[in-house]
């Protein structure tokens, strides 16, 4: 709340976007679970960020072997231990979520600005060319589980962390598009929009000024979900060999290296699982928390 | 002098809510005698509805309810075990909800719903019907609605029919369970209305036959006017005064009352009439003395502080309101 | 319209659909970076070697021309042959196909017969700890990747407490029935061997119940919430207030409309359950059609690859379509679907 009053006296938002924000913020304050949310994506965020200063042996991150030392079960030195090198555990989950991170927000900046604006142009255009156009060409992309399809498409790439969300991209995209779609094509109806095709308003406006700010809440929980979502994609495509590759320190290849360990060398597998799990749990709270911010108002 | 059906006395009902509790109804008291066409009128939001289903203790799960004394035929309607409540919801009373689309169970075929009411009111008298019996009594009960080719409104579902058929199914249905009390609330408001008068006259017709009491709720005067004996008028969750109809369109005594049927345009002119100032009270933090003070023009510095208790202001009349004593 | 009609409509869609599917598929296969020659032989393959896949697979033709043998091959029954295991794919997976098949199955039992009862019994008692006990329990369902959830019930049940089978779809030196559905339990029930029916039961818990929990919980939050709607819906007020019994109102009146929104979700439910069959039957070693499209796509088997994803989109348009049919058979507002009299 501070920090929105600060803003506002320094003058770099408006008074009347300030009230916004600050209703955003109480409605979002008001359930536990959301402020949960919010605190562990950003200490995730910020571990992530601060990984080389805040663990304890950044060097493990990359080719590092001590066989002497491997395979070490938690201890004060090592506290989720070592793995089958000799690598501190801790060190890499906290340097796998950079990369778990990374490609959330990589393939989230690449694919909600294209999805978006096809869903407005088929939402708009709805029953002419364009919509069949744009919905046939993304049903195919959603005519097979998204994993599937993950999976398909960085199997027929070199496997390395950059393809693997190259291809989370390519397929994901359609999944925004009917997003809007569905929301555009109510809305193009209303009564506001009309108003603003009487006056003359031209297309762009009405799909981005008019259209667009009445999906925004939509969308932005979209996103904050979609980050989890991705997160697990990345991890599967990993765990399968398919994305990261050793030795770069990933949640997915952690998990798959461990497994063939199990049960005695537990520590290498759980520990990464329940950073992703950790992790998930912060995107779904604080997407929910986005949701509600939202769904208040529709009420 | 026929004795009392229904009576409800010092019924308070709260609700509790995201900030804290609403305080609705506030002693509520009121009386249905047997064969008696009973009245309820109040704005939106005054407790009607609560009123009605804490009678027939279909509340909200958020609903606490601090004190009721409920008589149905002198049995306390709040300490009736199971098997009581039952013969309560199957033979006596029933209500006619506002809105029928919403009544009615959108995914299953009228015949399913009527069949099930018509089964377990008659189980309640012992009889155990077989389907072709049920079949019949439910066409009996739809051609009692006045509803034409009964056979194929059971095949039909909710949405295939038109407002005013659904209000008469819901209708139908109440007619099974309730034999002695008929509960209407606001019976066609969501209708047309030139239907809803349609179906307030069938209603009419209906309870004068079967000599049925009924209660019948609505927020508009015209409709109860002519068509029950005594009125009960609601404010904010507090009875403010009760009258036999003639009574009180002659001579309402309570401010809210008068300032409701001076707020009815009239044909013979008058100009657009002004209504009553101010706004319904939060419920959270009720007045502690009157809930109309902030409204009324009559108020004294005695209004704030006590809350009038209803008193005998003449023939079968009672009014809560300071202006006509303690 | 009849429902005769429906599905014939809905076929054709489908079909549309994964021809569009192929064409995506073949297309990014070929077009994008990378030989899949060289990535199915190896780095160090000799040139030689290469070439030759690359004639076999036709690699060196203009795509509209590969695409097109790939169609008559279809047509003509065969789906490639693979580079694994020199057969064709279409043998392949109808052998591993039922395997997948019957752990999705088994996973949807599960969602079916846990998510609602526990949904509906969440939404009755809303906001008492029974609720919030299952409500907590879904939400650690719903976050959860299904692959994290195989990997910690192998670890408990499979090792640590052993009292669960861990590996493959019968113990070793069981026989398998004979193969009528190539669904192991339904085979061995038609053909009177229990012991064996029990065998395969205890093989297909851990891996269909880790896919299923993620389905569960988001099912039982759907019922949960549906409930919770439907139980202020006058329509239910109304049935208590004309004295119905309450069984009657819960089994029948209140479990339609809320069972509905469950039934319409259940198609991405299925579409999550075969994605992660992917990893679960790695995971557990299962012969299935994933484990076999797992194995492919590491070997950069490209007949395989598409093949199973093809395959898998057939399954899942199947699915999708049964489900429509479902949810318009309980809401009649949806009237896809004309209802028998």
């Amino acid at each position: 709340m501070f920090l929105i009053e600060k803003l506002k006296d320094v003058g770099i938002i408006s008074p009347r976007k300030a009230e916004d924000y600050k209703k955003a913020w109480y409605k979002f304050s008001r359930n536990p679970l959301s402020i949960a949310g919010l605190v562990i994506v950003i200490a995730v965020v910020a571990l992530a960020i601060l990984a080389p200063y805040v663990t304890p042996y950044p060097h493990h991150a990359e080719h590092y072997v001590d066989f002497a030392n491997a395979n070490q079960p938690p201890s004060l030195a090592h506290p989720f231990g070592t793995d089958q090198f000799g690598r501190d555990v801790l060190t890499r989950i906290i340097f796998g979520f950079r990369y778990s991170l990374m490609m959330a927000a990589t393939v989230l900046a690449i694919v909600t600005p294209p999805g978006v604006i096809l869903g407005l142009i088929a939402g708009y255009y709805r029953d002419r060319w364009v919509d069949t156009v744009i919905m046939r060409i993304a049903d195919i992309f959603v005519a097979v589980p998204p994993l599937v399809l993950a999976l398909a498409i960085c199997a027929v790439l070199e496997p390395n962390i950059f393809n693997a969300m190259m291809a989370v991209s390519l397929m994901w995209w359609p999944w925004y598009t009917r997003l809007v779609y569905s929301m555009a094509s109510s809305l193009r109806m209303e009564p506001f929009v009309q108003a603003a095709e009487i006056i003359g308003a031209s297309k762009l406006h009405i799909m981005f000024k008019e259209i667009l700010p009445n999906c925004l809440g939509a969308i932005l929980t979209k996103v904050t979900l979609d980050a989890a979502w991705v997160i697990i994609l990345g991890s599967a495509l990993s765990f399968v060999g398919l994305g990261a590759q050793p030795p770069t320190p990933d949640l997915g290849t952690m998990l798959s290296d461990g497994a063939k360990y199990m049960p005695t060398i537990w520590w290498i597998t759980v520990f990464p699982a329940i950073a992703i799990a950790v992790i998930v749990l912060g995107f779904n709270l604080l997407g929910d928390g986005i949701r509600d911010i939202y769904a208040a108002e529709a009420r | 002098m026929s004795s009392a059906l229904l009576n409800v006395e010092e019924l308070q009902v709260h609700f509790k809510v995201y900030g804290g509790i609403l305080k609705v109804l506030n002693d509520v008291a009121l009386t249905v005698n047997e064969k008696e066409k009973v009245g309820l009128i109040g704005e939106s939001g005054c407790g009607k509805t609560t009123t009605m289903k804490a009678i027939m203790r279909i509340l909200p799960w958020n609903a606490i309810v601090p004190k009721a004394k409920i008589y149905f035929k002198g049995k306390d309607v709040m300490k009736m075990n199971d098997s009581e409540l039952k013969r309560l919801r199957r033979r006596s009373i029933s209500i006619i909800f506002q809105d029928p689309t919403a009544a009615l169970n959108p995914v299953f075929k009228i015949r399913d719903q009527i069949f099930d009411v018509v089964k377990y009111a008659n189980l309640e008298m012992g009889k155990n019907l077989s389907k072709k019996e049920i079949e019949e009594e439910a066409i009996r009960l739809l051609r009692e609605a006045a509803l034409p080719e009964p056979e194929r409104i059971l095949d039909s579902y909710p949405f295939q029919l038109s407002g005013g058929m659904r209000q008469r199914v819901c209708i139908a249905m109440a007619l099974a369970s309730a034999h002695e009390l008929l509960i209407a609330d606001e019976p066609g408001t969501s209708l047309d209305v030139t239907i809803e008068d349609q179906i307030l006259r069938l209603l009419k017709q209906i309870v004068e036959e079967k000599r049925t009491s009924i209660i019948l709720i609505s927020h508009a005067l015209g409709a109860v006017k002519g068509f029950v004996d005594r009125v009960y008028v609601m404010y904010a969750g507090c009875i403010v005064e009760s009258a036999r109809t003639p009574d009180l369109f002659r001579e309402p005594l309570h401010p809210y009352t008068k300032g409701l049927l001076a707020a009815v345009p009239k044909l013979t002119g008058g100009g657009v009439p002004s209504g009553i100032k101010g706004r319904v009270p939060d419920y959270m933090n009720p007045p502690l003395g009157c809930r109309f003070v902030t409204r009324c023009e009559h108020a004294m510095p005695i209004c704030e502080k006590k809350q009038p208790r209803m008193i005998k202001a003449g023939n079968d009349r009672e009014v809560a309101c300071f202006l006509y004593g303690e | 319209m009849r429902l005769a009609t429906y599905i014939a409509k809905r076929v054709g869609y489908t079909v549309f659909v994964l021809l569009g599917l192929s064409i995506l598929i073949f297309t990014l296969a070929r077009v994008l970076p990378g030989d899949p020659a060289r990535m199915a032989l190896s780095p160090r393959a000799p040139e030689w070697a290469i070439e030759k896949l690359r004639e076999q697979l036709r690699l060196n033709e203009p795509l509209p021309i590969q695409y097109i043998y790939w169609l008559r091959d279809v047509f003509s029954g065969s789906l490639g042959e693979s580079l694994v295991t020199r057969r064709d794919v279409l043998v392949d997976i109808s052998e591993f196909l039922p395997a997948t098949l019957e752990l999705l199955l088994f996973a949807l039992i599960f969602d079916v017969i846990i998510a609602i009862p526990i949904g509906m019994l969440a939404g009755r008692k809303a906001n008492t700890w029974i609720d919030n006990l299952v409500r907590g329990f879904a939400y650690i369902g719903v976050t959860i990747p299904a692959f994290v959830f195989a990997i910690i019930f192998l670890l408990i049940f499979g090792y640590i407490l052993q009292i669960a089978p861990t590996v493959g779809r019968l113990s070793p030196g069981v026989v398998p029935p004979p193969r009528i559905t190539g669904l192991l339990t339904i085979d061995s029930l038609i053909t009177g061997n229990f012991s064996v029916f029990v065998d395969a039961v205890s093989h297909l818990i851990l891996p269909s119940f880790a896919l299923a929990l993620g389905p569960i919980a988001q099912e039982a939050r759907i019922t949960r919430a549906s409930v919770v709607e439907n139980l202020n819906k006058d329509y239910i007020l109304a049935s208590i207030a004309h004295g119905l019994p309450e069984r009657l109102i819960v089994l029948k009146y209140l479990m339609r409309p809320s069972l509905i929104p469950t039934i319409s979700i259940m198609g991405l439910d299925i579409a999550s359950l075969m994605g992660w069959a992917f990893l679960v039957e790695s995971i557990f070693n299962w012969p299935g059609m994933s484990r076999y499209g797992i194995i492919a796509m590491l070997r950069k088997d490209l007949n395989a690859i598409v093949g199973v994803v093809m395959v898998t989109g057939l399954v899942f348009a199947i699915a999708n379509i049964i489900v429509d049919i479902i949810v318009s058979l309980l809401d009649p507002r949806i009237r896809m679907v004309e209802r028998a009299k």
